[in-house]
C-alpha cells in the first residue's frame, strides 16, 4: 500500500487508460458517425425562388370555380367567385400536407384527407385545420392574371 | 433411407451431430387445449412472410424504383409481364393477410398472457416486428407512385413532423427533403426492399430460435392440471403436418383474393392536383386516422394532432412493454384487468376501423 489515498498506483494507470481508450472509442465512433449523419441529410438544393407567376387569361378561369396553380414547387389554389372577384391561397393544408380543392356544392375550400374545411376567406372553419391557408395577391394587368407572395 | 441418401446424411451427420437435432425435435410438443387454434396464426404469418420474400424479389426484376419510371414500370408489369398482375396481386393481397395474421397472433398472445416470463423477448421481437410490418406497408405503398400513395405518404410523414423537436429532422431524413418528391421513393425504396427485410430477418431469427428453444407456452390453466392430463401433440409430424394444410389454403386463398380482385394501380401522382375525394389510408391505419379526425385543431396548449399522435405512441410502448409492468401474470396469477384493456382495445380498433372504412 502507499499513499496517493489508497490507491495503488496501478489503479491510477488503469483510470488513465480507460479515460484515454474510451476517449478515443467516443471519438472513433464520432468520426464514423458523422459522415453517415451528414450523408443522411439531404442536401439544400438550389431552387429559384418564386415570387410570383402568371396564371392566364381572365376569361379562361371560371366564375365559382377553384385552380390549382404551381407557384414554384408548391400548389397554390386560385378562386374566382359568382360575382368574379379573385382570390388565392396556399393550397396546403395546414393540418397535415395534402392538397386542398374548391367544393362548389360546399362554397368551401375543401382538404378530403381529413375532411378540413377552409371558407373562401381562407380561415379554417371546420375540420382539424389548426390554421388559416396563407393568403396570395392576385393581380389582374389587362387580361393577364398574376398571383404573387404577400409582401 | 436409400442408401445415398444415408450416405450423405452420414456424412453431414459426422461434421454437424444432426442426430442431436433430430432428437431434439423429436421431443418436440404442441400443448393441446381449447385456444390451441391460435398456435397456427404465427406458423401462416411466416408463410406470409416468405411469399413476400418471394414475390417481392419477383416484383424487383420489372420495378424502377424513380419518379419518372416508377408508376410506368408497374404498369409494364401488369399490363406486359406474363403473370406480372399476379405477381402484383398476391404480394399486395399478401402484405395485407400478414398484418392481419400478425396482428391475430399478437392479441392471442395478450390474451393467454403468454409473454409472461420467460417468453418477454419473444414478444419483444415479435411487437417490433409488427411495428416493421406497417413500416413495410408504409414504404411499399408509396412504391407505385400513384395519387393514393402520394398523400398518404404526405399524410404519413407529416404525422411524424408533428412530434415536438424530433420530429422535424424525422421527417426530412423520411423524405430525403422537405417535400415528398422522388427523393422519397428513392428511400422509402431502399427501407422496404434492404433496411427493414435486414433488421426483420434478424428479428424473426431470434424470435423462431427461442420458439424452438423454449417450446410453446403453456396456457395458464395448465399449471394447475396435473402433468398426466396436460393433453399434448407431437410437434413432428402431427402439428407440421396440420400447419403445412392451413399453409395450402391460405395459398390458395391469396390465389382465389389475387385473380378475383386484382389490385388496382390508380392514376399517377402529381404533386399539383388535389387530393382526391374518400382517399383513405389503408385498413390498419384506420383506426388511428379515424381519431384523429375526432380530435379538435387545438386542445388547450397542445395542437390536437401532437396530442394524439402522443397518445399512440404512449399507448403503443405501454402496449410493448406489458411483460414488465403486467407482474401479476409473470406470478401465475389471473390477471382481469390486462384482459379487459386487451378487450378495450380490441373492439376501440374494430369500431374505429368500421367508422372509418364506412365514412
Amino acid at each position: 500500500m502507499t499513499e496517493n489515498n489508497g490507491l495503488q498506483p496501478q489503479q491510477t494507470k488503469r483510470d488513465f487508460l480507460k479515460v484515454m481508450l474510451g476517449g478515443s472509442l467516443l471519438a472513433w465512433l464520432g468520426t464514423v458517425l458523422y459522415p453517415i449523419l451528414s450523408y443522411l441529410k439531404p442536401p439544400a438544393q438550389a431552387e429559384a425562388e418564386v415570387s410570383s407567376v402568371k396564371v392566364g387569361k381572365l376569361s379562361a378561369i371560371e366564375k365559382d370555380s377553384g385552380t390549382l396553380v404551381k407557384f414554384g414547387s408548391k400548389p397554390v389554389i386560385l378562386l374566382r367567385s359568382a360575382s368574379g372577384e379573385l382570390r388565392a391561397f396556399s393550397a396546403t393544408c395546414t393540418h397535415l400536407d395534402c392538397t386542398v380543392q374548391y367544393r362548389k356544392d360546399f362554397g368551401l375550400i375543401w382538404c378530403a384527407c381529413h375532411n378540413g374545411k377552409y371558407d373562401v376567406n381562407g380561415r379554417n372553419v371546420s375540420g382539424p385545420p389548426p390554421r388559416p391557408l396563407d393568403e396570395f395577391k392576385v393581380i389582374v394587368q389587362g387580361e393577364e392574371v398574376f398571383i404573387s407572395k404577400k409582401s | 433411407m436409400k442408401p445415398t441418401l444415408k450416405k450423405i446424411y452420414d456424412w453431414v451427420n459426422e461434421r454437424v451431430e444432426l442426430d442431436d437435432l433430430i432428437e431434439f425435435m423429436g421431443k418436440k410438443y404442441v400443448p393441446v387445449h381449447r385456444h390451441s387454434v391460435w398456435y397456427y396464426f404465427g406458423g401462416v404469418s411466416l408463410f406470409l412472410f416468405i411469399i413476400q420474400v418471394i414475390t417481392g424479389i419477383l416484383l424487383l426484376m420489372y420495378y424502377k424504383g424513380s419518379e419518372d419510371l416508377a408508376f410506368e414500370s408497374i404498369q409494364f408489369l401488369m399490363s406486359k409481364v406474363h403473370f406480372g398482375w399476379l405477381i402484383r396481386s398476391i404480394h399486395s393481397w399478401a402484405a395485407n393477410l400478414f398484418i392481419l395474421t400478425t396482428l391475430i397472433h399478437m392479441f392471442s398472445v395478450f390474451f393467454e398472457k403468454s409473454y409472461r416470463k420467460p417468453r418477454e423477448i419473444s414478444w419483444l421481437t415479435g411487437m417490433l416486428m409488427l411495428f416493421l410490418a406497417m413500416g413495410f406497408g408504409f414504404s411499399g405503398y408509396l412504391l407505385p407512385w400513384n395519387e393514393l400513395a402520394f398523400f398518404a405518404t404526405k399524410v404519413g410523414t407529416d404525422i411524424a413532423g408533428v412530434i415536438p423537436v424530433i420530429g422535424k429532422p424525422i421527417m426530412i431524413f423520411l423524405r430525403g427533403g422537405e417535400e415528398v418528391t422522388g427523393a422519397t421513393l428513392s428511400r422509402f425504396f431502399g427501407f422496404h426492399v434492404a433496411v427493414f427485410p435486414g433488421i426483420f430477418t434478424v428479428l424473426l431469427g431470434v424470435h423462431l430460435l427461442l420458439v424452438q428453444r423454449q417450446g410453446m407456452s403453456e396456457p395458464m390453466s395448465f399449471e394447475n392440471t396435473p402433468a398426466g392430463d396436460r393433453k399434448t401433440m407431437p410437434f413432428f409430424p402431427n402439428f407440421l403436418l396440420r400447419d403445412l394444410l392451413l399453409w395450402l389454403i391460405v395459398l390458395n386463398l391469396l390465389a382465389i383474393l389475387a385473380v378475383f380482385f386484382p389490385w388496382e394501380l390508380g392514376k399517377k401522382a402529381d404533386a399539383f392536383a388535389a387530393a382526391p375525394a374518400g382517399i383513405k389510408p389503408e385498413w390498419y391505419f384506420l383506426f388511428m386516422f379515424q381519431s384523429l379526425k375526432y380530435i379538435p385543431g387545438k386542445l388547450w396548449i397542445f395542437d390536437g394532432e401532437v396530442f394524439g399522435i402522443l397518445l399512440f405512441g404512449a399507448a403503443g410502448f405501454l402496449w410493448m412493454m406489458i411483460p414488465f409492468w403486467d407482474n401479476k401474470s409473470a406470478r401465475g396469477e389471473k390477471n382481469k384487468f390486462v384482459t379487459y384493456l386487451g378487450l378495450f382495445v380490441v373492439f376501440y380498433i374494430i369500431i374505429f376501423t368500421i367508422i372509418g372504412w364506412t365514412s
